[in-house]
């Protein structure tokens, strides 16, 4: 068994080959490499999830013959493993479910470096993962943002053109704020590495020694992957690159792009920081307060907008705040909730956004409410499953949801100072998220007449269909079944400290 | 004045021209030379107008300044507010430095052990004389990997972007290049005749030597790339074609990276599980020496020069 051990080295190394071959390749090709890549990662890192979960304990990796403080190190514990193994599951079932807009919206030249990209992208997202040193994640995240504006701008339009740039501009601000971060926290530690930095930070802050530097680098990092993962008020860049790219490209930035760097900076707060030392300090405070704003603010826009992809995409804004809000309560508990709505937001994000490609599809691609009307009559597949990721997202039992929604007020009653605000808060957005999907639902389901739109079948669309009921199928999964899948994060937050 | 050669023959020789243009009897450039672009430069005056419209029709009904009030004070107080905020950002961001570590201190928290093998056993564990070389090569392999992956993503960015694909579109871009310019530069091309090649051998020598003296495949395959970038100023793009096309562009790139990645990989796995990888370090200071640094050094010179060219065409006319 001990094999398994090289099993998430394996599997970032194996993306990285796939991403070069493929840029030699023919489309079709590269698209069947995609897939088999994928679904070999897949059991890479089940197998490693697997393995961890057996074992009961976290293993490191070195990469090449040197030790850790001098070499490159990787380590993998439960949530490591299960974040890898969700994030390829979305991935494959947001690249298949996209796979017929795909053609239609990017030229058919550039479709090999679509898959490079997303090839790119999956190694980088492994090695957020699974990374144990500071360095190589910086490097990661590179790759990852490069790849992120690759993905808007491959189906090339104005508005497009523009999100890219806008992301570009928002995302590398956030990059250069990491690095800063990181830079001080080198000299202050004298190390890159995870586990060492940690040892020294705990050292500086119980000699009370560099109070501020640290208080700055805590901020510098926490606000770089703020930036990036669009929390409330640097969230301008979301709108547009989620709503105009194509929808592949939509889904997994909003599941997948974003949702590595806040395991990033769990990750470094657990690993790097310290959970204590994070919570002492008083940027958990701002986090808390960006995240309820973000709450209340990314679903009032979302109730303003008049197209539907941008209403899922200022959702986003929402549910990132949410899963903020979990980490600035500064218990584990809320750490569970946030580890939990990662996974749950991750499924259900991609859901509305492969669902609603079907329903804009039969409304002759138009995205306005006004031409939506009857639309989950005419594709009924898209519209059952765009009420369940609409349900979903509201918080109603059987689905990820409420689990999620239930694990952050049980977080924030175990907290007596931030309880208030955070279950007035949860309440409000609960009430927002109900307006606008409640709304989208019934114009869906409002039958009308006369309608110059044809209706499509299962015949036209079976691989679509197919992927649709996989996605509900999670979402009820991680509703139902929520218990293990808490279990398991508990565990893996307990390895990480 | 004796001459061994008849006049006529001495009029071919290059001293008697060089002497007659020492002599200033003639300038072999004038008249021979392309002088002048092969078109005037001017843009018609309806594309100005017509530019100016756009502009001023976004001015009006889009952004609508002279009823809208509101947006104009808005984007004051924008400016303003980022103004400060820089300055803010930048106060904090100084104050913070003054309580760091002093640079040059023995005793500061990065002169640690890490360091100290790095200099002290480095040369022994890599076989490196250039320490930086074997430290980024072999100690932290897999970061460096990482690093070459982001050029290569970047110009597949690039190439998304810039690409230009359409059979009509790419007879234009090429009619377009360099239209204003003279074709045929006699100056530049006899500088590049005589530069090119030193500046290859000397990017191939920094990329040999990475592990001896300083330099590697970052900065050599730089000097390489400048090197095409100027070749292919100066003598087109139909001379550079013939050696370096877009075929051969992409059999390097993936030659070069796979190659990285197959001794990287090689390198990690076996290291990781204690098996001996039958690297030979050879001696120090020797050519072949330092294990897979060098295959390495070369595999990223490629790449960096291959990124460095593919940027620059892809700019000037959408293809390589």
């Amino acid at each position: 068994m001990d094999f398994i051990r090289n099993f998430p080295a394996i599997a970032i190394l194996l993306c990285l080959f796939a991403g070069i071959i493929t840029s030699g390749l023919k489309q079709k090709a590269a698209r069947i490499l995609n897939t088999v890549l994928i679904c070999i990662e897949l059991v890479l890192n089940g197998c490693t999830l697997f393995y961890t979960v057996i074992t009961g304990e976290a293993f490191v990796y070195v990469m090449g013959k040197f030790p850790a403080p001098w070499g490159n190190e990787i380590r993998a514990g439960v949530l490591e493993g299960m974040m890898g193994f969700f994030f390829c599951v979305i991935m494959l079932l947001s690249m298949l479910g996209g796979k017929k807009k795909l053609f239609d919206e990017v030229e058919e030249s550039k479709m090999s470096l679509y898959y490079v990209l997303t090839d790119l992208l999956l190694s980088s997202l492994l090695a957020l993962v699974y990374t144990n040193d500071l360095f190589t994640a910086y490097v990661f995240v590179e790759i990852n943002t490069i790849a992120a504006c690759g993905l808007i701008m491959i189906r090339q339009n104005g508005r497009t053109i523009e999100a890219a740039v806008r992301y570009m501009i928002m995302s590398l601000l956030g990059s250069g704020m990491l690095l800063l971060g990181i830079c001080m926290l080198y000299d202050l530690t004298g190390h890159l590495l995870m586990s060492n930095i940690k040892e020294s930070v705990q050292l500086i802050v119980a000699q009370g020694s560099y109070r501020v530097p640290i208080l700055v680098t805590i901020a510098l990092m926490c606000v770089g992957l703020a930036i990036k993962s669009a929390l409330f008020p640097f969230h301008a860049w979301l709108p547009d690159a989620y709503g105009y790219s194509t929808v592949s490209s939509a889904a997994m930035l909003s599941s997948l792009v974003s949702k590595g760097y806040i395991f990033l900076l769990l990750k470094i707060i657990y690993r790097v920081l310290g959970f204590d030392v994070f919570k002492n300090s008083h940027i958990i405070d701002v986090l808390f307060v960006f995240g309820l704003m973000g709450m209340i603010f990314g679903s009032l826009n979302a109730i303003a907008e008049n197209d539907v992809r941008r209403m899922i995409a200022f959702s986003s804004v929402a549910q990132i705040g949410y899963i903020y809000m979990g980490i600035g309560m500064g218990t584990k508990a809320g750490m569970v909730a946030s580890a939990f709505h990662i996974l749950s937001h991750a499924a259900t994000k991609s859901l509305l956004f492969i669902a609603a490609i079907g329903l804009t599809d039969v409304s002759g691609g138009s995205r306005k409410f006004i031409e939506l009307t009857g639309a989950a009559y005419r594709n009924k597949w898209a519209g059952v499953t765009f009420t369940v990721g609409s349900l979903s997202m509201v918080g109603v039992p059987m689905f990820s949801g409420f689990i999620s929604k239930l694990l952050f007020a049980q977080a924030a009653v175990q907290n007596h100072a931030k309880m208030l605000p955070a279950l007035i808060v949860l309440a409000i957005s609960t009430i927002l998220n109900a307006i606008y999907f409640m709304k989208t639902v019934i114009r869906i389901y409002t039958p009308v007449e006369n309608t110059p739109y044809e209706k499509i079948t299962f015949k036209d669309m079976k691989l679509y269909a197919v992927i649709l009921v996989c996605f509900i199928v999670l979402n009820v999964l991680l509703g139902i079944s929520s218990q293990p899948v808490v279990d398991l994060i508990e565990q893996g937050l307990s390895m990480f400290a | 004045m004796s001459r061994l050669k008849s006049k006529e023959e001495y009029e071919k020789t290059r001293a008697f021209r060089f002497f007659r243009w020492l002599s200033g009897v003639k300038d072999p450039y004038v008249g021979e030379m392309e002088m002048h672009p092969q078109e005037e430069y001017k843009i018609e005056e309806t594309t100005i107008l017509e530019r100016m419209q756009e502009k001023q029709m976004l001015r009006d009904k889009i952004y609508d300044v002279e009823h809208n009030k509101l947006l104009v004070a808005f984007h004051k107080v924008y400016v303003i507010c980022a103004i400060i905020f820089c300055i803010v950002l930048v106060g904090l961001l100084l104050y913070t430095v003054s309580y760091l570590p002093e640079t040059g201190n023995p005793s500061n928290p990065a002169d640690n052990e890490v360091a100290a093998r790095y200099i002290e056993d480095g040369l022994q564990e890599t076989g490196a004389v250039n320490i930086v070389s074997g430290m980024i090569l072999t100690y932290r392999a897999f970061d460096t990997f990482g690093e070459t992956n982001v050029l290569f993503i970047a110009t597949c960015c690039v190439m998304i972007l810039l690409m230009v694909d359409d059979a009509v579109l790419k007879k234009q871009e090429e009619k377009n290049d360099r239209r204003f310019e003279p074709k045929n530069d006699v100056i530049l091309q006899g500088t590049a005749f005589m530069l090119c090649p030193v500046i290859f051998i000397f990017g191939i020598y920094i990329i040999l030597n990475g592990h001896l003296s300083p330099g590697g495949g970052f900065s050599g395959g730089a000097v390489m790339g400048a090197g095409l970038i100027l070749y292919v100023s100066a003598f087109g793009f139909k001379k550079t074609q013939k050696f370096f096309n877009e075929q051969v562009y992409r059999v390097a790139k993936i030659t070069a990276l796979l190659m990285y990645g197959m001794i990287g990989s090689y390198f990690y796995i076996t290291g990781a599980n204690g098996i001996e990888n039958h690297i030979p370090l050879g001696t120090p200071g020797h050519i072949l020496s330092s294990g897979i640094i060098l295959p390495i050094n070369i595999c990223v010179g490629l790449e960096v020069a291959c990124t460095m060219y593919a940027f620059y065409a892809l700019f000037r006319r959408g293809g390589l």
